[in-house]
Protein backbone atom coordinates (compact mmCIF):
# COMPACT_ATOMS: atom_id res chain seq x y z
CA UNK A 1 0.00 0.00 0.00
CA UNK A 2 1.19 3.28 -1.01
CA UNK A 3 0.65 6.64 0.92
CA UNK A 4 -0.99 7.74 -2.21
CA UNK A 5 -3.85 4.94 -1.50
CA UNK A 6 -4.55 6.69 1.93
CA UNK A 7 -6.73 9.55 -0.10
CA UNK A 8 -10.26 8.54 0.78
CA UNK A 9 -9.39 5.64 2.97
CA UNK A 10 -12.61 4.90 4.67
CA UNK A 11 -13.17 2.48 7.83
CA UNK A 12 -14.70 -0.31 5.80
CA UNK A 13 -11.50 0.34 3.44
CA UNK A 14 -8.92 0.27 6.01
CA UNK A 15 -10.43 -2.75 7.57
CA UNK A 16 -10.88 -5.35 4.15
CA UNK A 17 -7.06 -4.10 3.32
CA UNK A 18 -6.40 -5.46 6.89
CA UNK A 19 -8.19 -8.52 6.64
CA UNK A 20 -6.92 -9.28 3.11
CA UNK A 21 -3.12 -8.79 4.58
CA UNK A 22 -3.03 -6.28 2.17
CA UNK A 23 -1.00 -4.22 4.61
CA UNK A 24 -0.77 -4.12 8.37
CA UNK A 25 -1.59 -2.32 11.27
CA UNK A 26 1.50 -1.03 11.92
CA UNK A 27 2.28 -0.90 8.48
CA UNK A 28 -0.89 1.71 8.20
CA UNK A 29 0.17 3.52 11.11
CA UNK A 30 3.17 4.61 9.44
CA UNK A 31 2.06 5.57 6.43
CA UNK A 32 -0.18 7.83 8.29
CA UNK A 33 2.72 9.58 10.23
CA UNK A 34 4.67 9.35 7.32
CA UNK A 35 1.72 11.55 5.16
CA UNK A 36 1.87 13.40 8.86
CA UNK A 37 5.25 14.21 8.31
CA UNK A 38 5.72 14.84 4.78
CA UNK A 39 2.50 17.36 4.81
CA UNK A 40 1.09 18.56 8.24
CA UNK A 41 3.74 21.39 8.40
CA UNK A 42 1.83 22.97 6.44
CA UNK A 43 -1.60 22.49 7.77
CA UNK A 44 -0.50 21.93 11.28
CA UNK A 45 -3.41 19.81 12.43
CA UNK A 46 -1.55 17.62 15.21
CA UNK A 47 0.06 19.43 18.50
CA UNK A 48 1.04 16.14 19.36
CA UNK A 49 1.70 12.30 18.24
CA UNK A 50 0.97 9.66 20.12
CA UNK A 51 3.76 7.41 18.36
CA UNK A 52 4.84 5.31 20.95
CA UNK A 53 1.34 4.25 22.03
CA UNK A 54 -0.21 3.86 18.59
CA UNK A 55 2.34 1.63 17.29
CA UNK A 56 1.98 -0.68 20.53
CA UNK A 57 -1.63 -1.04 20.00
CA UNK A 58 -0.92 -1.52 16.40
CA UNK A 59 1.52 -4.51 16.82
CA UNK A 60 -1.09 -6.00 19.34
CA UNK A 61 -3.87 -5.89 16.46
CA UNK A 62 -1.44 -7.29 14.02
CA UNK A 63 -0.23 -10.28 16.41
CA UNK A 64 -4.22 -10.95 17.26
CA UNK A 65 -4.63 -10.89 13.33
CA UNK A 66 -1.67 -13.39 12.83
CA UNK A 67 -3.11 -15.98 15.29
CA UNK A 68 -6.63 -15.51 12.89
CA UNK A 69 -8.00 -13.88 16.41
CA UNK A 70 -11.46 -12.08 15.63
CA UNK A 71 -10.73 -8.29 15.22
CA UNK A 72 -12.96 -5.34 16.64
CA UNK A 73 -14.88 -3.02 14.60
CA UNK A 74 -12.22 -0.53 14.14
CA UNK A 75 -9.24 -2.40 14.29
CA UNK A 76 -6.29 -0.98 13.11
CA UNK A 77 -8.39 2.27 11.34
CA UNK A 78 -5.85 5.21 12.56
CA UNK A 79 -7.33 7.86 14.75
CA UNK A 80 -6.98 11.59 15.93
CA UNK A 81 -8.31 13.24 19.12
CA UNK A 82 -8.92 16.67 19.61
CA UNK A 83 -7.19 18.09 22.51
CA UNK A 84 -9.71 19.32 25.03
CA UNK A 85 -9.86 15.45 25.37
CA UNK A 86 -7.60 13.69 27.30
CA UNK A 87 -5.09 10.97 26.57
CA UNK A 88 -3.42 9.30 29.40
CA UNK A 89 0.53 10.55 29.41
CA UNK A 90 -0.47 12.68 26.46
CA UNK A 91 0.00 16.13 26.29
CA UNK A 92 -3.47 18.14 26.42
CA UNK A 93 -3.48 21.62 26.00
CA UNK A 94 -7.13 22.52 24.79
CA UNK A 95 -5.16 24.65 22.25
CA UNK A 96 -4.01 27.02 25.44
CA UNK A 97 -0.92 28.18 27.11
CA UNK A 98 -2.02 27.85 30.72
CA UNK A 99 -2.49 23.97 30.27
CA UNK A 100 0.90 23.78 28.39
CA UNK A 101 3.00 20.72 29.82
CA UNK A 102 0.12 19.33 31.53
CA UNK A 103 -0.26 15.40 30.58
CA UNK A 104 -2.96 14.35 32.39
CA UNK A 105 -2.80 10.35 34.39
CA UNK A 106 -5.78 9.25 32.33
CA UNK A 107 -8.24 8.62 29.59
CA UNK A 108 -11.33 10.21 28.53
CA UNK A 109 -14.02 7.62 28.13
CA UNK A 110 -14.32 8.19 24.49
CA UNK A 111 -10.53 8.19 24.11
CA UNK A 112 -10.83 4.28 26.28
CA UNK A 113 -13.69 3.36 23.93
CA UNK A 114 -12.26 3.82 20.77
CA UNK A 115 -8.87 1.53 21.20
CA UNK A 116 -11.06 -0.85 23.14
CA UNK A 117 -12.70 -1.27 19.99
CA UNK A 118 -9.20 -1.27 17.82
CA UNK A 119 -8.50 2.26 16.80
CA UNK A 120 -4.90 3.15 16.62
CA UNK A 121 -4.46 6.56 18.53
CA UNK A 122 -2.63 8.58 16.03
CA UNK A 123 -1.89 12.07 18.68
CA UNK A 124 -3.98 15.19 19.70
CA UNK A 125 -5.50 17.88 17.39
CA UNK A 126 -5.28 21.66 16.93
CA UNK A 127 -8.12 23.31 17.92
CA UNK A 128 -9.72 26.35 19.19
CA UNK A 129 -8.38 27.92 22.86
CA UNK A 130 -10.70 26.09 24.96
CA UNK A 131 -12.81 25.06 21.84
CA UNK A 132 -13.70 28.71 21.78
CA UNK A 133 -13.77 29.93 18.16
CA UNK A 134 -14.86 29.66 14.37
CA UNK A 135 -12.00 29.75 12.46
CA UNK A 136 -8.88 27.90 14.96
CA UNK A 137 -6.97 31.43 14.50
CA UNK A 138 -7.61 31.21 18.40
CA UNK A 139 -5.32 28.16 19.48
CA UNK A 140 -2.58 29.89 21.03
CA UNK A 141 -0.16 27.25 18.91
CA UNK A 142 -1.06 28.60 15.75
CA UNK A 143 -3.78 28.16 13.58
CA UNK A 144 -4.92 25.50 11.28
CA UNK A 145 -5.26 26.02 7.23
CA UNK A 146 -8.16 24.28 5.31
CA UNK A 147 -6.30 21.37 3.31
CA UNK A 148 -9.08 22.34 0.92
CA UNK A 149 -7.75 25.58 0.35
CA UNK A 150 -4.68 26.88 2.09
CA UNK A 151 -5.60 30.70 2.22
CA UNK A 152 -8.96 29.73 3.95
CA UNK A 153 -9.55 28.36 7.23
CA UNK A 154 -10.86 24.68 8.30
CA UNK A 155 -13.59 26.18 10.81
CA UNK A 156 -13.73 25.83 14.30
CA UNK A 157 -13.42 24.72 16.73
CA UNK A 158 -12.85 21.48 15.69
CA UNK A 159 -10.38 22.99 13.16
CA UNK A 160 -7.76 20.36 13.61
CA UNK A 161 -10.27 17.56 13.80
CA UNK A 162 -11.95 18.85 9.96
CA UNK A 163 -8.64 19.05 8.87
CA UNK A 164 -6.91 15.94 9.63
CA UNK A 165 -9.66 14.15 7.91
CA UNK A 166 -9.62 16.14 4.48
CA UNK A 167 -5.94 15.77 4.56
CA UNK A 168 -6.15 11.85 4.82
CA UNK A 169 -3.71 12.26 7.91
CA UNK A 170 -6.32 10.02 9.73
CA UNK A 171 -9.34 8.26 8.84
CA UNK A 172 -11.37 9.39 11.49
CA UNK A 173 -10.90 12.07 14.18
CA UNK A 174 -12.70 12.45 17.46
CA UNK A 175 -14.11 16.73 17.53
CA UNK A 176 -16.22 18.48 20.13
CA UNK A 177 -19.11 21.10 19.08
CA UNK A 178 -20.84 23.45 21.60
CA UNK A 179 -22.24 26.08 19.59
CA UNK A 180 -21.39 24.36 15.96
CA UNK A 181 -17.75 23.26 16.64
CA UNK A 182 -17.98 19.85 14.53
CA UNK A 183 -20.62 20.83 12.08
CA UNK A 184 -18.84 24.19 10.95
CA UNK A 185 -15.38 22.87 10.24
CA UNK A 186 -16.87 19.67 9.10
CA UNK A 187 -18.56 21.50 6.32
CA UNK A 188 -15.87 23.98 5.79
CA UNK A 189 -13.63 21.04 5.08
CA UNK A 190 -16.06 18.75 3.46
CA UNK A 191 -16.04 16.10 5.39
CA UNK A 192 -18.49 14.51 7.62
CA UNK A 193 -19.09 15.96 11.67
CA UNK A 194 -21.74 14.65 13.77
CA UNK A 195 -23.14 16.12 16.70
CA UNK A 196 -25.00 13.70 18.72
CA UNK A 197 -27.84 14.33 21.07
CA UNK A 198 -26.60 15.73 24.29
CA UNK A 199 -26.36 12.92 26.64
CA UNK A 200 -25.71 10.32 24.06
CA UNK A 201 -21.78 9.89 24.21
CA UNK A 202 -19.84 10.53 27.34
CA UNK A 203 -17.60 13.99 28.50
CA UNK A 204 -15.57 12.19 30.86
CA UNK A 205 -12.13 13.32 30.48
CA UNK A 206 -13.29 15.91 28.13
CA UNK A 207 -11.99 19.86 29.39
CA UNK A 208 -15.19 21.77 30.00
CA UNK A 209 -16.23 25.00 28.06
CA UNK A 210 -20.02 24.92 28.40
CA UNK A 211 -21.45 21.80 30.34
CA UNK A 212 -25.08 22.18 29.08
CA UNK A 213 -23.37 22.48 25.89
CA UNK A 214 -20.90 21.01 24.72
CA UNK A 215 -20.81 17.23 23.39
CA UNK A 216 -18.26 14.85 21.45
CA UNK A 217 -18.52 13.48 18.12
CA UNK A 218 -17.00 11.90 15.61
CA UNK A 219 -15.34 13.93 12.09
CA UNK A 220 -15.33 10.88 9.12
CA UNK A 221 -15.07 11.04 5.47
CA UNK A 222 -18.43 8.98 4.81
CA UNK A 223 -22.12 9.19 6.72
CA UNK A 224 -21.09 4.86 7.00
CA UNK A 225 -17.73 5.80 8.99
CA UNK A 226 -19.46 8.12 11.03
CA UNK A 227 -22.30 5.48 11.98
CA UNK A 228 -19.45 3.32 12.70
CA UNK A 229 -17.44 5.54 15.11
CA UNK A 230 -20.90 6.35 16.85
CA UNK A 231 -22.00 3.23 17.54
CA UNK A 232 -18.46 2.74 19.66
CA UNK A 233 -18.82 6.26 21.40
CA UNK A 234 -22.40 6.08 22.10
CA UNK A 235 -23.62 5.16 25.24
CA UNK A 236 -23.93 4.89 28.61
CA UNK A 237 -21.04 6.11 30.92
CA UNK A 238 -21.10 6.11 34.93
CA UNK A 239 -18.41 8.33 35.25
CA UNK A 240 -20.85 11.01 33.38
CA UNK A 241 -23.36 11.85 35.26
CA UNK A 242 -25.21 13.30 32.17
CA UNK A 243 -24.92 10.37 30.24
CA UNK A 244 -28.25 8.56 29.24
CA UNK A 245 -28.62 5.13 29.65
CA UNK A 246 -31.24 4.67 26.31
CA UNK A 247 -30.25 1.88 24.56
CA UNK A 248 -28.24 2.64 21.73
CA UNK A 249 -30.05 2.19 18.41
CA UNK A 250 -28.32 0.26 15.09
CA UNK A 251 -27.29 3.25 13.19
CA UNK A 252 -25.19 1.29 10.56
CA UNK A 253 -27.99 -1.05 9.94
CA UNK A 254 -30.23 1.93 10.05
CA UNK A 255 -28.48 3.38 6.64
CA UNK A 256 -29.69 0.72 4.02
CA UNK A 257 -33.20 1.59 4.92
CA UNK A 258 -35.01 3.25 2.49
CA UNK A 259 -35.97 7.17 3.25
CA UNK A 260 -39.00 7.07 1.22
CA UNK A 261 -42.52 8.56 3.30
CA UNK A 262 -39.61 9.89 5.22
CA UNK A 263 -41.16 13.68 6.11
CA UNK A 264 -38.02 16.54 6.06
CA UNK A 265 -38.81 20.26 7.19
CA UNK A 266 -37.37 22.94 5.68
CA UNK A 267 -37.02 25.74 8.11
CA UNK A 268 -37.85 29.42 6.61
CA UNK A 269 -35.67 31.10 9.11
CA UNK A 270 -32.68 29.79 7.57
CA UNK A 271 -32.73 30.91 4.13
CA UNK A 272 -32.96 34.47 4.70
CA UNK A 273 -30.59 37.13 3.81
CA UNK A 274 -27.21 36.60 4.41
CA UNK A 275 -26.58 32.74 3.14
CA UNK A 276 -24.58 32.37 -0.14
CA UNK A 277 -26.65 31.47 -3.34
CA UNK A 278 -23.95 28.84 -4.05
CA UNK A 279 -24.96 26.99 -0.49
CA UNK A 280 -28.68 27.35 -0.86
CA UNK A 281 -28.27 25.93 -4.70
CA UNK A 282 -27.06 23.15 -3.12
CA UNK A 283 -29.40 22.15 -0.66
CA UNK A 284 -32.27 22.72 -3.07
CA UNK A 285 -30.44 20.29 -4.95
CA UNK A 286 -30.58 18.12 -1.62
CA UNK A 287 -34.20 18.46 -0.97
CA UNK A 288 -34.82 17.94 -4.68
CA UNK A 289 -32.92 14.10 -4.46
CA UNK A 290 -35.12 13.83 -1.13
CA UNK A 291 -38.14 14.46 -3.08
CA UNK A 292 -37.81 12.21 -5.97
CA UNK A 293 -36.34 9.14 -3.45
CA UNK A 294 -40.03 9.47 -1.72
CA UNK A 295 -39.70 12.23 0.98
CA UNK A 296 -42.42 14.69 1.74
CA UNK A 297 -40.48 17.57 1.80
CA UNK A 298 -42.11 20.72 3.47
CA UNK A 299 -41.33 23.75 4.56
CA UNK A 300 -41.50 24.28 8.80
CA UNK A 301 -40.90 27.70 11.04
CA UNK A 302 -38.32 27.63 13.61
CA UNK A 303 -40.07 31.55 14.86
CA UNK A 304 -37.10 32.54 17.24
CA UNK A 305 -34.11 31.23 15.03
CA UNK A 306 -32.45 34.44 15.20
CA UNK A 307 -31.80 34.63 18.95
CA UNK A 308 -30.45 31.60 19.13
CA UNK A 309 -26.65 33.30 18.92
CA UNK A 310 -27.46 36.33 21.49
CA UNK A 311 -29.29 33.57 23.73
CA UNK A 312 -26.06 31.28 22.84
CA UNK A 313 -23.54 33.70 23.82
CA UNK A 314 -25.15 34.68 27.03
CA UNK A 315 -25.03 30.95 28.33
CA UNK A 316 -22.18 29.38 26.87
CA UNK A 317 -20.18 32.40 28.09
CA UNK A 318 -21.53 32.29 31.60
CA UNK A 319 -21.07 28.33 32.19
CA UNK A 320 -17.12 29.10 30.88
CA UNK A 321 -16.43 31.70 33.16
CA UNK A 322 -17.49 29.31 36.04
CA UNK A 323 -15.85 26.17 33.96
CA UNK A 324 -12.70 28.05 33.36
CA UNK A 325 -12.26 29.37 37.36
CA UNK A 326 -10.38 25.66 37.56
CA UNK A 327 -7.31 27.11 35.53
CA UNK A 328 -5.55 28.94 38.54
CA UNK A 329 -1.92 27.50 38.64
CA UNK A 330 -2.16 25.36 41.29
CA UNK A 331 -2.72 21.59 39.85
CA UNK A 332 -1.93 21.39 36.58
CA UNK A 333 -0.11 23.42 34.28
CA UNK A 334 1.00 26.64 33.92
CA UNK A 335 2.22 28.76 36.97
CA UNK A 336 3.42 32.37 36.96
CA UNK A 337 6.61 32.34 39.31
CA UNK A 338 6.56 36.03 40.09
CA UNK A 339 3.87 36.19 42.65
CA UNK A 340 4.02 36.89 46.15
CA UNK A 341 0.35 35.99 47.48
CA UNK A 342 -1.96 33.35 46.16
CA UNK A 343 -4.58 35.76 44.28
CA UNK A 344 -1.68 37.54 42.73
CA UNK A 345 -0.80 34.06 41.65
CA UNK A 346 -4.23 33.12 40.09
CA UNK A 347 -4.66 36.59 38.37
CA UNK A 348 -0.90 36.57 36.91
CA UNK A 349 -1.25 32.55 35.64
CA UNK A 350 -4.67 33.75 34.04
CA UNK A 351 -3.41 36.83 32.55
CA UNK A 352 -0.12 34.79 30.98
CA UNK A 353 -2.23 31.43 30.18
CA UNK A 354 -5.32 32.62 28.39
CA UNK A 355 -5.68 34.53 25.00
CA UNK A 356 -7.88 37.55 23.96
CA UNK A 357 -10.68 35.10 23.12
CA UNK A 358 -11.13 33.24 26.53
CA UNK A 359 -10.39 36.13 28.46
CA UNK A 360 -13.18 38.25 26.44
CA UNK A 361 -15.47 35.66 26.90
CA UNK A 362 -14.82 34.75 31.00
CA UNK A 363 -15.31 38.43 31.24
CA UNK A 364 -18.91 38.48 29.82
CA UNK A 365 -19.69 35.50 31.35
CA UNK A 366 -18.95 37.07 34.53
CA UNK A 367 -20.89 40.10 34.01
CA UNK A 368 -23.55 38.59 32.74
CA UNK A 369 -23.64 36.18 35.87
CA UNK A 370 -23.08 39.51 38.27
CA UNK A 371 -25.33 40.77 41.01
CA UNK A 372 -27.73 43.13 39.06
CA UNK A 373 -27.54 41.63 35.67
CA UNK A 374 -28.13 37.44 36.21
CA UNK A 375 -32.00 38.18 35.86
CA UNK A 376 -31.45 40.65 32.58
CA UNK A 377 -29.40 38.33 30.86
CA UNK A 378 -28.64 35.04 32.19
CA UNK A 379 -32.35 34.14 32.98
CA UNK A 380 -33.80 36.17 30.04
CA UNK A 381 -31.52 33.87 27.95
CA UNK A 382 -32.30 30.44 29.93
CA UNK A 383 -35.90 31.33 28.78
CA UNK A 384 -35.49 31.67 25.69
CA UNK A 385 -33.42 28.76 25.25
CA UNK A 386 -36.89 27.09 26.22
CA UNK A 387 -38.78 29.42 23.90
CA UNK A 388 -35.76 27.60 21.03
CA UNK A 389 -36.43 24.61 22.05
CA UNK A 390 -39.93 24.65 22.23
CA UNK A 391 -39.48 25.44 18.46
CA UNK A 392 -37.85 22.15 17.21
CA UNK A 393 -40.19 20.69 19.38
CA UNK A 394 -43.15 21.40 17.67
CA UNK A 395 -41.09 20.93 14.33
CA UNK A 396 -40.77 17.15 14.74
CA UNK A 397 -44.36 16.71 15.81
CA UNK A 398 -44.58 17.06 11.64
CA UNK A 399 -41.63 16.30 10.25
CA UNK A 400 -38.83 13.81 10.91
CA UNK A 401 -35.71 15.46 9.60
CA UNK A 402 -34.78 19.16 9.56
CA UNK A 403 -32.70 20.17 6.11
CA UNK A 404 -30.77 23.34 5.99
CA UNK A 405 -27.43 25.03 5.94
CA UNK A 406 -24.62 24.65 8.21
CA UNK A 407 -22.76 28.04 7.53
CA UNK A 408 -24.01 31.47 5.77
CA UNK A 409 -20.65 31.32 3.47
CA UNK A 410 -18.20 28.63 2.80
CA UNK A 411 -14.47 29.23 4.22
CA UNK A 412 -13.50 32.40 4.65
CA UNK A 413 -9.95 33.52 4.20
CA UNK A 414 -7.39 33.76 7.65
CA UNK A 415 -7.89 37.29 9.23
CA UNK A 416 -11.26 37.86 7.51
CA UNK A 417 -12.86 38.35 10.89
CA UNK A 418 -10.90 38.55 13.73
CA UNK A 419 -11.23 42.45 14.50
CA UNK A 420 -14.84 41.90 15.05
CA UNK A 421 -16.24 39.43 17.71
CA UNK A 422 -19.56 39.95 16.56
CA UNK A 423 -18.98 39.06 13.17
CA UNK A 424 -17.39 35.66 14.15
CA UNK A 425 -19.87 34.65 16.13
CA UNK A 426 -22.07 35.38 13.64
CA UNK A 427 -20.74 32.40 11.19
CA UNK A 428 -22.71 30.19 14.05
CA UNK A 429 -25.84 31.37 13.04
CA UNK A 430 -27.52 28.00 12.05
CA UNK A 431 -25.59 26.08 13.93
CA UNK A 432 -26.39 27.17 17.69
CA UNK A 433 -30.30 26.58 17.87
CA UNK A 434 -29.46 22.56 17.60
CA UNK A 435 -27.06 23.16 20.05
CA UNK A 436 -28.98 24.93 22.71
CA UNK A 437 -31.83 22.65 22.30
CA UNK A 438 -30.12 19.58 22.53
CA UNK A 439 -30.70 17.53 19.25
CA UNK A 440 -28.78 15.97 17.04
CA UNK A 441 -26.94 17.18 14.14
CA UNK A 442 -24.90 16.13 11.09
CA UNK A 443 -23.16 17.74 8.62
CA UNK A 444 -22.35 16.25 5.16
CA UNK A 445 -20.91 17.57 2.12
CA UNK A 446 -22.58 18.42 -0.87
CA UNK A 447 -20.40 19.34 -3.80
CA UNK A 448 -18.35 22.46 -3.88
CA UNK A 449 -19.09 26.30 -4.90
CA UNK A 450 -17.42 27.48 -8.55
CA UNK A 451 -14.14 28.75 -6.57
CA UNK A 452 -13.99 24.94 -5.17
CA UNK A 453 -14.58 25.65 -1.63
CA UNK A 454 -16.90 22.81 0.10
CA UNK A 455 -20.21 22.86 1.00
CA UNK A 456 -22.20 21.36 3.84
CA UNK A 457 -25.67 20.31 4.10
CA UNK A 458 -27.00 19.95 7.52
CA UNK A 459 -29.57 17.63 8.80
CA UNK A 460 -31.07 17.95 12.35
CA UNK A 461 -32.76 15.30 14.22
CA UNK A 462 -35.07 14.35 16.66
CA UNK A 463 -33.59 13.92 20.63
CA UNK A 464 -32.06 10.25 20.43
CA UNK A 465 -32.91 9.74 16.69
CA UNK A 466 -29.32 9.48 15.50
CA UNK A 467 -30.66 6.78 13.03
CA UNK A 468 -33.40 8.55 11.07
CA UNK A 469 -30.58 11.51 10.45
CA UNK A 470 -28.09 9.50 9.19
CA UNK A 471 -30.22 7.57 7.03
CA UNK A 472 -30.88 11.00 5.38
CA UNK A 473 -27.16 11.91 5.43
CA UNK A 474 -26.51 8.76 3.60
CA UNK A 475 -29.25 9.45 1.17
CA UNK A 476 -27.81 13.31 0.56
CA UNK A 477 -24.27 11.96 0.25
CA UNK A 478 -24.96 9.29 -2.15
CA UNK A 479 -26.44 11.88 -4.53
CA UNK A 480 -30.19 10.65 -4.20
CA UNK A 481 -30.78 13.05 -7.30
CA UNK A 482 -29.91 9.94 -9.26
CA UNK A 483 -33.47 8.91 -9.13
CA UNK A 484 -34.24 12.64 -10.61
CA UNK A 485 -32.82 11.20 -13.95
CA UNK B 1 -30.75 44.19 30.43
CA UNK B 2 -32.41 47.84 31.23
CA UNK B 3 -28.99 49.42 31.42
CA UNK B 4 -28.49 50.05 28.48
CA UNK B 5 -25.61 52.70 29.49
CA UNK B 6 -22.88 50.15 28.31
CA UNK B 7 -20.28 48.65 30.19
CA UNK B 8 -17.52 51.13 31.61
CA UNK B 9 -13.88 50.77 32.21
CA UNK B 10 -14.64 50.47 35.53
CA UNK B 11 -17.17 48.02 34.99
CA UNK B 12 -14.28 46.53 33.10
CA UNK B 13 -11.95 46.13 36.20
CA UNK B 14 -14.73 44.96 38.24
CA UNK B 15 -15.52 42.38 36.33
CA UNK B 16 -12.15 41.23 35.70
CA UNK B 17 -11.19 40.95 39.34
CA UNK B 18 -14.20 39.04 40.12
CA UNK B 19 -12.98 36.40 37.70
CA UNK B 20 -9.77 36.52 38.90
CA UNK B 21 -8.30 37.93 35.45
CA UNK B 22 -5.19 41.10 35.83
CA UNK B 23 -5.90 42.84 32.33
CA UNK B 24 -3.16 45.24 31.09
CA UNK B 25 -3.53 48.36 30.73
CA UNK B 26 -3.82 48.76 27.32
CA UNK B 27 -6.20 45.58 26.84
CA UNK B 28 -9.28 47.36 28.85
CA UNK B 29 -10.41 49.85 26.74
CA UNK B 30 -10.56 46.70 23.57
CA UNK B 31 -12.47 44.52 26.03
CA UNK B 32 -15.11 47.55 27.28
CA UNK B 33 -15.43 48.19 23.13
CA UNK B 34 -15.83 44.09 22.47
CA UNK B 35 -18.36 43.83 25.72
CA UNK B 36 -20.43 46.93 24.08
CA UNK B 37 -20.33 45.15 21.03
CA UNK B 38 -21.66 41.81 21.92
CA UNK B 39 -24.26 43.18 24.90
CA UNK B 40 -25.45 45.45 22.22
CA UNK B 41 -26.36 42.13 20.17
CA UNK B 42 -27.47 40.53 23.07
CA UNK B 43 -29.80 43.39 24.12
CA UNK B 44 -32.17 42.01 21.18
CA UNK B 45 -33.62 39.09 23.64
CA UNK B 46 -35.62 42.28 25.18
CA UNK B 47 -37.67 42.44 21.90
CA UNK B 48 -39.05 38.91 23.59
CA UNK B 49 -41.86 39.04 25.75
CA UNK B 50 -40.71 36.14 28.55
CA UNK B 51 -43.07 36.48 31.47
CA UNK B 52 -43.85 32.99 32.16
CA UNK B 53 -41.51 30.99 30.34
CA UNK B 54 -39.63 28.49 32.59
CA UNK B 55 -35.59 28.92 32.52
CA UNK B 56 -33.84 26.10 31.24
CA UNK B 57 -30.61 25.10 32.51
CA UNK B 58 -30.20 21.54 30.67
CA UNK B 59 -31.45 20.16 28.03
CA UNK B 60 -33.14 16.89 30.10
CA UNK B 61 -35.68 19.10 31.78
CA UNK B 62 -37.52 19.94 28.61
CA UNK B 63 -37.52 16.06 27.63
CA UNK B 64 -40.59 15.13 30.24
CA UNK B 65 -40.96 11.74 30.03
CA UNK B 66 -37.12 11.50 28.67
CA UNK B 67 -35.61 13.09 31.48
CA UNK B 68 -34.86 9.76 32.90
CA UNK B 69 -33.30 8.27 30.14
CA UNK B 70 -31.34 11.20 29.80
CA UNK B 71 -29.03 10.50 32.57
CA UNK B 72 -30.63 11.42 35.78
CA UNK B 73 -30.56 7.86 36.99
CA UNK B 74 -28.25 7.59 40.02
CA UNK B 75 -25.23 4.65 40.04
CA UNK B 76 -24.62 2.62 43.03
CA UNK B 77 -23.06 4.28 45.48
CA UNK B 78 -19.60 2.30 45.90
CA UNK B 79 -16.25 2.68 46.96
CA UNK B 80 -13.67 2.80 43.57
CA UNK B 81 -10.25 3.76 43.07
CA UNK B 82 -10.01 6.81 42.61
CA UNK B 83 -6.61 8.67 40.81
CA UNK B 84 -3.29 7.50 41.70
CA UNK B 85 -2.02 10.48 43.72
CA UNK B 86 1.71 10.59 42.50
CA UNK B 87 0.64 10.24 38.88
CA UNK B 88 -1.58 13.61 40.04
CA UNK B 89 1.36 15.33 41.95
CA UNK B 90 3.79 14.86 38.35
CA UNK B 91 1.58 17.71 36.44
CA UNK B 92 1.45 20.20 39.61
CA UNK B 93 3.50 22.92 39.03
CA UNK B 94 4.61 22.71 43.01
CA UNK B 95 4.21 19.94 45.39
CA UNK B 96 5.88 18.30 48.11
CA UNK B 97 4.74 14.86 46.79
CA UNK B 98 1.39 14.89 48.97
CA UNK B 99 -0.37 18.18 48.79
CA UNK B 100 -0.40 20.80 46.45
CA UNK B 101 1.87 24.14 47.06
CA UNK B 102 0.54 27.63 46.63
CA UNK B 103 1.63 30.96 47.79
CA UNK B 104 1.08 32.31 50.78
CA UNK B 105 -2.96 32.95 51.32
CA UNK B 106 -2.99 35.99 53.55
CA UNK B 107 -1.05 39.14 53.08
CA UNK B 108 0.51 41.07 55.78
Amino acid sequence: MKAMELEGLTIDGARSALASGEVTATALAELHYERIAARDGKIHSFLALSRERAMAQAAKLDSMASRGEALPVLAGVPVGIKDVLVMRGAPATAGSLILKGYRPPYDATVVAKLEAAGAVLLGKLNCDEFAMGSSNENSAYGPVLNPRALDRVPGGSSGGSAAAVAADFAVATLGTDTGGSIRQPAAFCGVVGVLPTYGRVSRYGLIAFASSLDRVGPLTKTVKDAATMLQVLAGHDELDATSSDRPVEDYVGGLSKPVEGLRVGVPEEYFGEGLDPEIRAAIDGALAGLKAAGCVVKPVSLPHTKYAIPTYYVIATAEASSNLSRFDGVRFGLRAEEAKTLSEMFRKTRDAGFGAEVKRRILLGTYSLSAGYYDAYYRKAQQVRTLLTRDFLAAFAEVDVLVAPVTPTPAFKLGAKTDDPVQMYLEDIYSVAASLAGICGVSVPRGETKAGLPIGVQIMGRHFDEATMLRVAHAIEGGVEAGNG
Amino acid sequence: MSEQAGVTIEDVRRVAELANLELKAEEEPLMQRDLNSILGHIAQLNELDTAGVPAMAQVGEMLGGVANAAGESLRADSVRPSLDRAAVMASAPETDGRFFKVPKVIER
